[in-house]
C-alpha cells in the first residue's frame, strides 16, 4: 500500500511440536494498513504460525518482525511495550469469565494508562458502539451468544487503538448473517482507525470478502501469496483444490496400508 | 528383567517430572517477588484491589467453616488429653497440653489443610480453567504479565491470611478445649485461661505462626503450578485440581513434620 518497510516480517520460520516439523520455512510480508488473510485448512499450520506472529510460541529457526522489531530478541520490557500497540481477538474470544463483558474491555485500560474512570468507561462504551454492542457491557461472558462474543473479544482488541490487529477464525462457526457484519466490522476498523490486520481463518467466503491479499498455506509451507484475483486465478492444483472444496486425492499402496493396520510401522 | 527396567524408568521419569515441578514452582516465587518489589517502577504494579478481593476470598469466608472444625478440635483434644492424663492422674495439667498442641501444632495443621482445600484447588481450577480458555495467553498478547497479575495477589493474601486465620484458630480451639474442661474438672474458665497463658511463650506462637506462613507459600505455589499444567479441557481442570488438593496437604504435613524437627530439638 506504501512504501514504508512492512509492519511484519516472517523470514525462514521453522517450527516443531516434538520432533514434528509443523512449520517449514514461512516467509511473509504485511505492508502497513492492508488486510492480510491467512488461509489454510485444518493442520495447515495457520494457527501455529498465528502464535509465531503474537510471541506465544519461538520458532525454532528464523526471525519474526513486528513494527520492526524481532519479537523473539526483544528485552521483556520493550517487547510488554509492543503488545500495548497490537491487538488480538483470539478464535474462542478469551473473554475473561469473572468480568463483566464492560470490564474485560476496560481492562487494558486500566492496567496501561492513567485515564481517569469516567474516560475509561466512555472509551469502553464508545467500543462497544463499534462493534454494535452497546448495552451489553453489564453481561457476563457466559450470557452471550457466540457472535457477541467474538464482538465483545474485537473491542477488547482495539480499545487501545491498536496498529496492530490480529484476528483468529472471526467467523468460525457463526451463521453467514452474523459472519459478514463481522467481515464489515473488520474493513471498517481498517478503513476508519487505519490499522493493520491480519485474520486467519478457512472461511473461503469471508477471506474473499476482507482480503486485500491472501497467503495460502497448507502442510507448514506457503504455497501461494497475493491479491484475491492472483489468487482465484492460481494454476496450483492444490490451491484450486482448497477454493473448490476438493479434498486431496489419496493414492492407496495395499502393502503400506495393511502394515499400518499391522502396527508395524 | 523388562518389567524391572520399565519400573526403573517410570520412577526416573516421576522424579524427574517432580524436579520439574519444583523448579517450576521456584521461578514463580522468584518472579512474584521480583513483580512486588520492581512492578511499580516497570508500570506492572501488583494491584492492592486484587489483594484485598483474594484475602476476602481466601480469609473471611473461610472463618465460619474455620471456626467449626477448629472448635470441635479444641473439645476433641480436651476429651483425648484428660484420658491420656488420668493415667498418671494428672488431669489437672491437662490445659497445659491442650495449650502447647493447639498453638504449636493443629491450629497451624488444620488451617493449612482447610485453606488447601477451599483456596488452593480454587487457585488451581482458575488458572486451569483460564489456560484452556486462552485466557492466560489473551492476557500475555495484552502485555499483563501473567504471573505478576494471576499469581502475586493470592500468593501475598495468603502469606497474610493464613496466620491470620491461624491466630483465630487458636483462639476458638482453645475456647472449646477451656469449655469441656471446666466443666469436667470442675475449674472456673478464668483458672483455665491463666493455666494456659502460663503454659505458653512466645516462642512457641512464633512455631505455629512461621510454619502458617510457609503452609500459606506452599499452597499458593503447588495449585499455581497444577492449575499451570492443565491440559485437554474441562476433565484435565477436574484432575488437576484434584492433584493439587493432594499435593499441598502432603506438602504440608511433611514440612510441618520436618519444621518441627529442625526447630525443637
Amino acid at each position: 500500500m506504501n512504501t514504508e518497510a512492512p509492519i511484519i516480517e516472517v523470514e525462514g520460520v521453522v517450527a516443531h511440536y516434538g520432533q514434528r516439523e509443523v512449520l517449514k520455512g514461512i516467509d511473509l510480508a504485511v505492508d502497513d494498513g492492508e488486510i492480510m488473510v491467512i488461509m489454510g485448512g485444518s493442520g495447515s499450520g495457520k494457527s501455529t504460525l498465528l502464535n509465531h506472529l503474537l510471541g506465544l510460541l519461538r520458532p525454532s529457526r528464523g526471525t519474526v518482525r513486528l513494527l520492526g522489531r524481532d519479537i523473539n530478541r526483544l528485552p521483556a520490557m520493550e517487547l510488554l511495550e509492543l503488545r500495548r500497540r497490537m491487538g488480538v481477538a483470539f478464535q474462542s474470544g478469551a473473554l475473561f469469565s469473572s468480568l463483566t463483558v464492560a470490564e474485560n474491555i476496560l481492562l487494558p485500560l486500566r492496567e496501561h494508562t492513567d485515564l481517569d474512570e469516567h474516560t475509561m468507561a466512555i472509551i469502553a462504551r464508545l467500543k462497544l458502539e463499534v462493534v454494535s454492542l452497546s448495552g451489553f457491557g453489564d453481561l457476563m461472558p457466559a450470557e452471550l451468544s457466540g457472535g457477541m462474543v467474538k464482538r465483545a473479544a474485537l473491542a477488547r482488541a482495539i480499545v487501545m487503538d491498536p496498529k496492530l490487529l490480529f484476528c483468529d477464525e472471526p467467523t468460525a462457526g457463526l451463521d453467514p448473517v452474523v459472519s459478514s457484519s463481522i467481515d464489515q466490522l473488520i474493513l471498517r476498523l481498517r478503513d476508519a482507525l487505519g490499522m493493520t490486520i491480519v485474520v486467519v481463518t478457512h472461511d473461503l467466503d469471508s477471506a474473499f470478502r476482507i482480503a486485500d491479499r491472501i497467503c495460502v498455506l497448507e502442510e507448514g509451507r506457503v504455497i501461494a501469496i497475493g491479491s484475491k484475483d492472483e489468487i482465484r486465478s492460481s494454476g496450483s492444483e492444490r490451491v484450486q483444490n482448497l477454493l473448490n472444496r476438493r479434498s486431496k486425492e489419496v493414492t492407496l499402496d495395499p502393502d503400506a496400508y495393511l502394515r499400518r493396520l499391522f502396527g508395524e510401522g | 528383567m523388562t518389567a524391572f527396567s520399565r519400573l526403573v524408568e517410570k520412577v526416573g521419569r516421576g522424579t524427574l517430572q517432580g524436579l520439574d515441578e519444583v523448579g517450576f514452582a521456584a521461578v514463580l516465587l522468584a518472579e512474584c517477588l521480583y513483580w512486588l518489589a520492581a512492578g511499580r517502577r516497570k508500570r506492572q504494579p501488583v494491584r492492592v484491589a486484587a489483594v484485598f478481593q483474594q484475602a476476602r476470598e481466601i480469609g473471611v469466608n473461610a472463618l465460619p467453616i474455620l471456626s467449626v472444625l477448629t472448635f470441635t478440635i479444641g473439645v476433641m483434644l480436651a476429651i483425648q488429653g484428660i484420658y491420656t492424663l488420668k493415667t498418671f492422674g494428672a488431669e489437672s495439667r491437662v490445659a497445659t497440653g491442650i495449650a502447647l498442641s493447639v498453638v504449636r501444632e493443629f491450629s497451624s495443621l488444620i488451617t493449612g489443610v482447610l485453606v488447601a482445600g477451599r483456596s488452593g484447588s480454587a487457585l488451581a481450577a482458575r488458572l486451569g480453567t483460564m489456560k484452556i480458555n486462552q485466557e492466560i495467553d489473551a492476557l500475555t498478547v495484552m502485555g499483563i504479565e501473567p504471573v505478576r497479575y494471576l499469581v502475586a495477589p493470592p500468593l501475598v493474601a495468603m502469606v497474610v491470611m493464613v496466620p491470620a486465620l491461624t491466630m483465630w484458630a487458636h483462639l476458638v480451639a482453645l475456647f472449646g478445649a477451656g469449655l469441656y474442661v471446666t466443666g469436667q474438672l470442675q475449674i472456673s474458665f478464668g483458672a483455665y485461661v491463666s493455666q494456659v497463658v502460663e503454659a505458653l511463650r512466645l516462642a512457641d506462637l512464633g512455631h505455629g505462626l512461621a510454619k502458617s506462613g510457609i503452609f500459606a507459600v506452599l499452597i499458593t505455589l503447588v495449585g499455581v503450578v497444577n492449575g499451570a499444567l492443565v491440559s485437554g479441557g474441562a476433565e484435565g481442570v477436574g484432575r488437576m485440581t484434584t492433584r493439587s488438593v493432594v499435593h499441598a496437604i502432603s506438602a504440608i504435613v511433611i514440612t510441618d513434620m520436618i519444621f518441627a524437627f529442625a526447630v525443637t530439638r
